[in-house]
């Protein structure tokens, strides 16, 4: 997978989101995160308790370094988001390069063209592009053909065709036209199109949390109102049992306890997230999309273009007598020189190798007259040297045979049925009237996706393969293939209905699709991966398009959505279990001096109870930007049974978040101590 | 300890287990509209029942039509019975002439018996008449606990129906719980009862001599049949105001033993009910494990404090350390812990022994029982909603952590459930904490206290999440018929119980219309041992991080000062 990973610990990207974080202290901002703008709150207090000490001229050392690391936890909070933020917007810079440069030549009623920004093209205008020009923008080939390099967006070397009508009429702005013609209907407003919307998805303000976010940022919300409601109620039972505790202290108590990790990182999470995609080449129009995407159990693949290359191939000649091996290759290289579809091309290649014959030129033999392959005729062929040598279906061939006046000879009819029902399709091959042999075309796979779809199979995402095949060639690629099932003679329709029957079932359906009979089923489809070659129709419909047109990318896609899934939940489970310790330190901190007794708890024998209020919130703070790497790169995701993903899990966050923070406080507490800072 | 008591603390468990296994089946089969071995007896009364009330057994009714049957019958329920006790004096069955109950104390008592708390602030045999205790406290026990059990239904029914709008009827529901579960059950247990020497019986108290020649007034009363209900109700408020440690109450071992199973039983057999329900029996046995072990767990904590006993008594040269003190000498140690750890895991609140007299540390256990919200078998329907509630919690931290979208027994869940899963966990804990603040730092919330320091802390603590859990067993040693207290615990119960219940079927509203997600080898079991294990985490996890400070005030320093001999 080529990905364009950018380095986002460069001071080009870190003073950026360093400034960016003190701007996002306005209180208007950090509502957005909720526990976050409770813990600004409680610091502004905190702030107040400091300067009444300044002016009372109580201590200060203690009240004014718990003031100082809650602004801190504040602040690394809003840089990991404004790094995320940063992130995804040079990622989407780097992709969006070419495109404000770019000048467009609009075509006007009468014919003529007139040269504009492409910052100043609308929707249903009319541009003419020719060799070397840079598509302007997003847009449908409306008239001609071009070859299109489209590395400036894929990464991808090779050029690409995109021609008006079919599937493969959709261009992206940015990428570069190598030659060809072509006239191309814009799609978008500027400011609308799918790499903006990308951008709007990846800049916190105009971002919309997904439902998955929504109800985890709501268990946070109710974690931190029991806090609140647990410290305050406990000022009042210190107070029953004669203890007198600060406000400062309980303040500290309870951004400490406060979900501040997991509340602090979500939105980088998300944001991060979106960065990957754009990472994958893949522009998502919602995260809801995304977060589905790690929930797909059933995916549904068109057989050609995903599971095999485009086109069948020779794969192989079968001789009707002994020994004729040579001749029959011979045969089926002159009879193929005419046919220029990709099935008499590969008969071509495989007949050079059965003959040994190098180089890429062959040389038509003089004299020689050609029977292009047609539709119609279903055959191609040559006359030379006398003889009448053809190529063709079982149908067109016997027709030519036994217009002779020759049946057909039974071996012949036994290897073409023998090749049928392997799920190949057999063409034969004739000179004047007899039947040298026959050749097996046959579907080829794509390299390496039965692994990607066993890995699928590993994730417990069902793969079926549609087709419009017969059932049993149908069956022939499945099983090549190891897709769990397959869908033959499959009329457009039968893509709906199959995506319906499913979600009815409970299943959530990814569906990949390029072409516009497949807008319905994209639509209907919970996860539509639309392949950005594909038609202005098809990538309406969907909600994922993928700017590589590589298919078998999905399951980079069902990784990118789990791994945000878990990386949310490990961290939320981390953020929890991390309180245990924090009790630990600071309830003994506030009652030693009342209840000596109560020393028992101070299981990290800390040196102070001021130490030990202020390591639990100088720990609270710096673990967030501890994290901010695991949060912008995400947890790893291994295909294994989802109990052993929990065990790991649960382990490496909840068993290690419980223990974490008991040396790390107790660490900082020496560093303290050592350092005299109280 | 004897033979004997490891006799009893082990097999207890398995008993339990062995009869609530096919009692949670046949409720499955009770709700589900299937025929039982009742059915030919039962039925005709059923469809009688429906005709008087109009009720069409047919109609399916979507849950806030549900909710609201369930929350009108309760509340017409609490006023009736609150009117009952202001007019019992001009009512018959009243052989003692008891006049009409102070406001406030009836007030909190229709709460407490609507609520299925039975947080009893008076004293039973010296307050109401038999009309009342029998027409307002028993119906009220069957009631109340019957609405518990149908919730719960409702909620298994949100599980296993699939893109439905409606999920039951709650009249039938009641009906059929009452007719088919809680009466059998009832009268086999009151039968049990008299045979061992229960009193049931109308006529008024009995005048005896005793041998120093003075008069004692000996109450009896209808006894038997009101034992049986709040045992089996998980109800808890006795005819006798010292309840289970009444010899007319529970006279023998066996009444004791019976009691004990009788209050757990319908709880413990309710996660059976889930699983047959769920046509996954595996799951119940999850559920179900995770209960037995946190209540085994606590009974171990709780076995192994009292059987050390105080050091106070150890220092003084008594030879058997056990602590004794409050427990009925009839019991013993075993019995009366036993019996204080149902009665506290589950809601039931009935008691055989005094836990104010409890060591410390036994004290925190019973503390932890009530204050998570009652799950551990809790409370009739109310504790298995609970447990559920939990597990809904668990499950969307365990989907995240394997990169789903959360789901649980094949249903998404999303931002609708875990809000109502989030009321339904912390309503019950927030309301002791403010109610317990309140109570420390007023004049009137510390004027009830009978002991001082950190000892009076755990008084008031244990009163708040008694009654917001629904629990009614009182810590005693505070005097709780107060107006003060009356209110507050008035409030705590009501919003205790109707925070989880209406939550609870909203839940049942929203899951009964989703689609059921199958399941995959991506989808993670959650009839496994680890789920079990991840439950009883967040469990522990969620009410240590909520009590960790005020238990640490509380009873953790009691029993730190005991040991230096500090004793309040």
């Amino acid at each position: 997978m080529k990905s364009k990973k950018i380095n986002i610990w460069q001071a080009k990207f870190i003073m950026p989101a360093l400034t960016d974080s003190l701007k996002k202290l306005n209180p208007l901002m950090m509502i957005q995160s909720p526990v976050m703008f409770i813990v600004e709150m409680v610091t502004i207090v905190t702030t107040f308790i400091v300067l009444y000490d300044v002016v009372t001229g109580k201590s200060v050392a203690f009240d004014l370094q718990i003031c100082l690391w809650l602004w801190f936890t504040i602040i690394f909070a809003n840089f990991a988001e404004a790094l995320a933020e940063g992130q995804g917007r040079a990622q989407a810079d780097s992709l969006k390069k070419n495109r404000s440069e770019a000048k467009a030549k609009r075509l006007l009623n009468d014919g003529s063209t007139e040269i504009i920004s492409a910052l100043q093209l609308k929707k249903e205008d009319m541009i003419l592009l020719e060799d070397g020009d840079i598509i302007p923008g997003d847009g449908e080939v409306a008239l001609g053909t071009a070859l299109i390099d489209e590395s400036a967006i894929t990464g991808e070397s090779a050029p690409v065709i995109r021609e008006c009508g079919g599937d493969r009429s959709g261009v992206t702005g940015g990428t570069r036209v190598l030659s060809g013609k072509i006239t191309v209907r814009i799609s978008a407003n500027p400011g609308e199109s799918f790499l903006d919307q990308m951008i709007g998805m990846v800049e916190g303000a105009k971002r919309q949390k997904t439902p998955n976010e929504r109800a985890l940022n709501m268990l946070l919300i109710a974690l931190t109102v029991l806090f609140i409601i647990v410290v305050v109620t406990l000022k009042y039972f210190a107070a029953y049992m004669g203890v007198h505790v600060t406000l400062a202290i309980l303040i500290a108590l309870l951004v400490c306890l406060m979900p501040t990790t997991i509340g602090g990182l979500l939105p980088a999470i998300g944001i991060a997230g979106m960065d990957r995609l754009l990472q994958y080449n893949f522009i998502a129009m919602s995260g809801r999309a995304v977060e589905a995407a790690g929930d797909v159990d059933v995916v549904l693949m068109d057989k050609t273009g995903t599971i095999t290359l485009g086109n069948r191939m020779a794969t192989e000649f079968i001789v009707l007598e002994e020994g004729e091996a040579k001749e029959l290759a011979h045969a089926a290289l002159l009879s193929s020189l005419a046919d220029d579809t990709p099935e008499g091309r590969s008969i071509v290649v495989l007949a050079k190798e059965k003959l040994g014959i190098h180089g890429s030129d062959i040389r038509a033999p003089e004299g020689a007259v050609f029977f292009p392959f047609s539709a119609e005729t279903r055959m191609s062929g040559i006359d030379w040297n006398g003889h009448r040598i053809r190529k063709g279906s079982y149908d067109a061939v016997r027709e030519f045979v036994s217009a002779k006046g020759k049946p057909l000879p039974e071996k012949a009819q036994k290897i073409v049925a023998t090749i049928a029902a392997e799920g190949s399709t057999p063409l034969l091959i004739a000179q004047d009237e007899q039947i040298l042999g026959a050749v097996r075309l046959k579907d080829v796979l794509k390299e390496g996706i039965s692994g990607r779809i066993a890995k699928l199979r590993q994730m417990g995402i069902k793969s079926i393969m549609i087709t419009g095949d017969n059932p049993l060639t149908a069956a022939t690629i499945a099983a090549e293939a190891g897709v769990d099932d397959f869908v033959a003679e499959a009329k457009p329709a039968t893509k709906l209905e199959l995506i319906r029957s499913y979600q009815e079932k409970g299943h959530l359906v990814a569906m990949i699709g390029d072409g516009t009979n497949d807008a319905p089923a994209l639509a209907q489809a919970d996860v539509a991966v639309a392949m950005n070659a594909g038609t202005q129709a098809a990538r309406e419909a969907a909600n994922i398009v993928d700017l590589d047109s590589n298919p078998t990318k999905l399951l980079d896609l069902v990784e990118i959505g789990k791994q945000i899934l878990i990386t949310r939940g490990a961290l939320t489970t981390f953020s929890v279990a991390n309180d245990v310790a924090k009790y630990f330190a600071i309830i003994p901190a506030i009652f030693i001096v009342g209840y000596p007794q109560l020393r028992v708890l101070d299981i990290m024998h800390l040196s102070s109870p001021e130490s030990a209020v202020l390591s639990a919130v100088i720990f609270n703070a710096i673990i967030i930007p501890a994290l901010i790497p695991l949060a912008l790169r995400g947890v790893r995701y291994n295909p294994t049974s989802a109990s052993a993903l929990l065990r790991r899990n649960l382990g490496i966050y909840g068993l290690g978040g419980l223990m974490l923070p008991f040396v790390g406080i107790k660490i900082i507490d020496l560093l303290i101590s050592t350092l005299h800072l109280l | 300890m004897t033979t004997g008591n490891w006799f009893c603390l082990l097999l207890f468990p398995l008993i339990l287990t062995i009869l609530a296994y096919p009692i949670g089946v046949y409720m499955a089969k009770v709700f589900s509209g299937g025929k039982t071995f009742l059915t030919p007896i039962v039925a005709p009364v059923e469809r009688f029942l429906y005709r008087l009330f109009t009720v069409d057994p047919n109609e399916d009714m979507p849950w806030k039509t549900y909710t609201l049957c369930l929350v009108l019958l309760n509340v017409i329920g609490i006023a009736v019975l609150f009117l009952l006790q202001l007019i019992q004096g001009w009512l018959p069955f009243n052989p003692q002439k008891f006049g009409a109950v102070r406001w406030d104390t009836a007030l909190n008592t229709a709460i407490s018996f609507g609520t299925n708390t039975n947080w009893q602030a008076y004293s039973g045999e010296q307050t109401m008449s038999y009309l009342t205790q029998m027409l307002g406290l028993t119906v009220q026990n069957f009631i109340s606990a019957a609405i518990g059990i149908v919730a719960v239904i409702a909620v298994i029914r949100g599980f296993i129906r699939k893109s439905a709008a409606a999920i039951g009827n709650f009249w039938v529901d009641l009906t059929r719980c009452v007719l088919y579960v809680l009466l059998p059950l009832v009268v086999i247990m009151s039968f049990v009862l008299v045979s061992q020497g229960v009193v049931q019986t109308l006529s008024p108290s009995i005048t005896a001599k005793t041998l120093e020649g003075k008069q004692q007034v000996i109450a009896v009363g209808p006894v038997a049949s009101q034992v049986a209900i709040k045992q089996i109700g998980t109800n808890g408020g006795g005819f006798f105001n010292v309840n289970s440690a009444h010899p007319f109450e529970n006279p023998t071992p066996l009444t004791d033993f019976l009691e004990v199973l009788g209050l757990l039983l319908i709880a413990a057999a309710l996660p059976f009910t889930l699983g047959a329900m769920l046509k996954n029996r595996r799951q119940g046995f999850a559920i179900f494990a995770a209960m037995m072990i946190l209540y085994l767990a606590g009974l171990g904590i709780f076995t192994w404090t009292e059987m050390r006993g105080s050091p106070l008594l150890e220092k003084a040269g008594v030879v058997s350390g056990m602590n004794m003190e409050g427990k009925e000498a009839r019991f013993g140690v075993v019995n009366s812990v036993l019996f204080a750890q149902s009665t506290t895991v589950t809601s039931c609140g009935a008691v055989n022994s005094m836990h104010d007299s409890l060591l410390p540390l036994s004290g925190m256990v019973l503390l932890f029982n009530m204050a998570i919200g009652e799950v551990i078998f809790g409370g009739v329907g109310t504790g298995l909603i609970g447990m559920l509630s939990y597990a809904i919690l668990t499950m969307f931290l365990a989907g995240l952590m394997i990169g789903r979208t959360p789901e649980f027994m094949g249903k998404k869940l999303e931002l609708p459930e875990m809000v109502m899963v989030v009321v339904i966990i912390i309503t019950p804990a927030i309301l002791q904490l403010i109610l317990s603040s309140v109570a420390v730092s007023t004049p009137a919330g510390i004027a009830s206290l009978g002991n001082a320091g950190p000892h009076g802390l755990s008084e008031i603590i244990y009163a708040f999440a008694s009654a917001s859990g629904n629990n009614g067993s009182a810590f005693a040693g505070l005097n709780a018929n107060t107006v003060f207290y009356n209110l507050t615990t008035s409030l705590a119960m009501l919003i205790g119980r109707f925070s989880t219940i209406i939550p609870a079927l909203a839940i049942a509203g929203t899951l009964a219309g989703k689609k059921i997600v199958p399941a995959s080898v991506a989808t993670f079991p959650t009839a496994s041992l680890l789920f079990t294990f991840m439950l009883i985490a967040v469990i522990i996890v969620v009410g240590a991080l909520t009590f960790f400070p005020v238990f640490t005030l509380g009873p953790l320093l009691e029993h730190l000062l005991l040991a230096i001999g500090k004793t309040f």
